[in-house]
């Protein structure tokens, strides 16, 4: 897995979205989930999204991450514009860009830790030794070295979402997409993972994080507010100034 | 995502689902097993047919008297009336008239009384020449069966069947013993090896005598010439419908008939066995149109079970969509996952159905002949209905989007 390269100020920026709005048509009912958002993200930087339920917070999310279009406005992740792109192509921006961690871990119960692990690579093409090697890199990086072959329901909450975790990683991806990462964790297992989030920022990595918790956005360098589908405020976080 | 990662991974999903895996292929196994077994007991019973009829003598045709037509336009049954005599038998014979019929064996029957010492056995006793032997393609264990000299002495001679030997002798060698006909003693010259019984008659149960004997000895009064049934054997199999057409002809001519007319019947084995396969075929079609049913209803299974994997795992669906799975690769999944049950159910019928083979015959006295071709193309088919029963279900997964998918609970 090579190393990302430093921030740095002058870089284009990873992520940028210029005017984005959603409407979802819902039967006769127009809902307008996203109002004129533009944002960027530079490469290296840890951000955090916040805002309450309803905020159009999710909808960004999923923009983001290359799951939805948006209905006007541009989105170009990594120096490609994806706002029109088709299925299959955004299925393959998904593969190599993003790195995804869920709120509900969403692990495939049935498979081990590194199968799991191993799973975005093999939408990519990736040989089977190569994969599992890499696999075997991104658990040790998140501290599973030694639960590699240990089931999900084997591992406890926060084990589970480190196992996501290396599962977002180990595509070596552009951008790194948690949504309430720690919503389903307890206050220890929630601090062991923003560490985690932490260290893979002053790895160089590129981290976006979805939540409504303030203790949890101060973890990022910036938060972003959301509210009535409109970015309210862009303000940097105490953990920012302390750095 | 490569084919052998698809394979895996649709073989880890039915494994992981074990006890819904083997009902599901139990539909498509019971299917595939009773096609084949239904087909596997219509091949036998045609095969078992085609051997009872190809014992009775090879390039063979049976010419029996009847089917008179009356002035009235009524025609008799065959063998209504005799009209065949020893004279049709000597002209069909030769070569000149008929140069496809090899030989000609007329033969006269009657029921009859044998005694041999106190046993009576009573049997079909048959009056005939000693191309009799050839013409029926029947060949003796015992002895030697008479000949030319004997039929032209009107010998007191007698061939007799297996059956009838061990009747009336029980396990002594009946051999050069005499037995009694309708009052007349007769030397045992000879026994008949085993055909097995046809559909009207027990070949193994019957005594054979000198036509001329019989006419002379056994049958009390009447013709002396007429006969009950003239057997003609062909020269080759190719020949038999020329053998057919020169007997047919001959036989008009001598009797002064015309084809409307005509006081004779003549079938071949091949008649006889168009009649027995096509009945036999006809039973085979319904119970194979009823197996088919049975292999549809599995079909159903299949997709049923499919549809409801698709429902239950909708979030893995979604999260496979959001690591980057096209559109094509989960309906390929989803593809692969239903054939590989289709194709696995099918396997098992396939066991299933050649076990069958091998143990139905014990319980049925029916034998079953699974022709190879027979497994080969119920394994497609059960692929087939594992394809076509997934292609409804993966097109609904692979039109799931992510975000729905991952959302639902």
């Amino acid at each position: 897995m090579s190393t990302p390269p430093a921030p740095d100020e002058g870089a284009a920026p990873i992520l940028r979205l210029v005017d984005v709005g959603k409407v979802y048509a819902t039967g006769s009912v127009q809902v307008e989930a996203l109002h004129g958002v533009s944002m960027e993200v530079a490469r290296g930087e840890y951000v955090a999204i916040m805002g309450p339920s309803g905020s159009g917070k999710s909808t960004l999310m999923h923009i983001l991450g290359c799951l939805d279009v948006p209905t006007t406005g541009s989105y170009d992740l990594a120096g490609e514009d994806v706002s029109a792109m088709s299925e299959d192509a955004l299925a393959h921006v998904r593969n190599r860009q993003i790195g995804f961690v869920f709120q509900q871990f969403n692990l495939l119960s049935s498979l081990p830790a590194w199968r799991n692990v191993e799973l975005p690579l093999c939408y990519s093409g990736v040989g089977r030794a190569e994969r599992k090697e890499r696999a075997l890199r991104a658990l040790e990086q998140v501290g599973l070295g030694d639960r590699v072959d240990h089931r999900p329901g084997e591992l406890s909450g926060g084990q589970q979402q480190r196992v996501a975790v290396a599962r977002a990683l180990v595509t070596d991806p552009a951008l790194i997409l948690a949504d309430e990462p720690t919503g389903n964790l307890d206050t220890h297992s929630s601090a062991d993972v923003l560490q985690l989030f932490a260290e893979l920022h002053d790895q160089g990595r590129t981290v976006v994080l979805i939540t409504h918790e303030q203790d949890v956005a101060a973890s990022a360098q910036r938060i972003v507010r959301i509210l009535d589908g409109q970015i309210e405020s862009v303000v940097p976080s105490t953990r920012a100034s302390i750095r | 995502m490569t084919w052998g990662e698809t394979f895996r991974t649709a073989l880890e999903a039915i494994r992981s689902r074990r006890m819904r895996s083997s009902l599901t292929m139990l539909g498509i196994l019971i299917g595939i097993a009773a096609v084949m077994l239904t087909v596997g007991l219509g091949q036998g019973a045609q095969a078992q047919v085609r051997d009872q009829i190809n014992q009775l003598g090879s390039n063979l045709l049976i010419v029996s008297p009847g089917s008179t037509t009356t002035t009235s336009g009524i025609r008799g049954g065959r063998g209504s009336a005799s009209t065949l005599t020893t004279r049709d038998a000597t002209a069909l014979a030769s070569a000149v008239v008929a140069p496809d019929i090899a030989k000609v064996a007329p033969v006269v029957t009657g029921s009859q009384s044998l005694t041999a010492g106190t046993t009576n056995w009573t049997t079909n006793v048959v009056g005939t020449t000693p191309d009799w032997l050839s013409v029926r393609a029947r060949s003796l264990t015992q002895g030697r069966f008479f000949t030319t000299a004997e039929l032209g002495d009107a010998a007191a001679v007698t061939v007799l069947g297996s059956t009838t030997a061990t009747e009336l002798f029980g396990g002594r060698d009946a051999l050069g013993q005499s037995v009694s006909i309708n009052g007349t003693a007769m030397t045992v010259i000879g026994i008949l090896n085993t055909a097995g019984s046809s559909t009207t008659t027990d070949e193994d149960d019957q005594a054979l005598v000198p036509q001329t004997t019989y006419s002379s000895r056994v049958a009390g009064s009447g013709s002396s010439t007429g006969i009950s049934t003239l057997y003609i054997e062909a020269s080759s199999t190719n020949a038999l419908s020329a053998a057919y057409q020169e007997a047919n002809k001959a036989l008009l001519s001598t009797h002064a008939k015309t084809a409307l007319t005509a006081d004779f019947t003549i079938s071949s084995q091949q008649s006889l066995l168009t009649t027995a396969t096509a009945t036999d075929q006809t039973l085979t079609v319904l119970l194979a149109g009823v197996a088919a049913i049975s292999l549809l209803v599995g079909g159903i299974g299949v997709m049923n079970i499919m549809l409801v994997s698709v429902t239950e795992r909708i979030r893995e669906i979604g999260l496979r969509k959001a690591l980057g799975a096209t559109p094509h690769a989960v309906r390929r999944q989803f593809l692969v996952e239903a054939s590989a049950l289709g194709l696995c159910g099918g396997l098992l019928g396939i066991a299933l159905g050649l076990v069958g083979a091998q143990v139905l015959p014990h319980f049925l006295d029916q034998p079953v002949t699974i022709p190879p071709l027979v497994g080969v193309g119920a394994l497609g088919i059960a692929l087939v209905i594992g394809i076509v029963a997934g292609v409804y279900p993966a097109s609904r997964a692979a039109r799931l989007a992510p975000i729905d998918a991952l959302r639902s609970e």
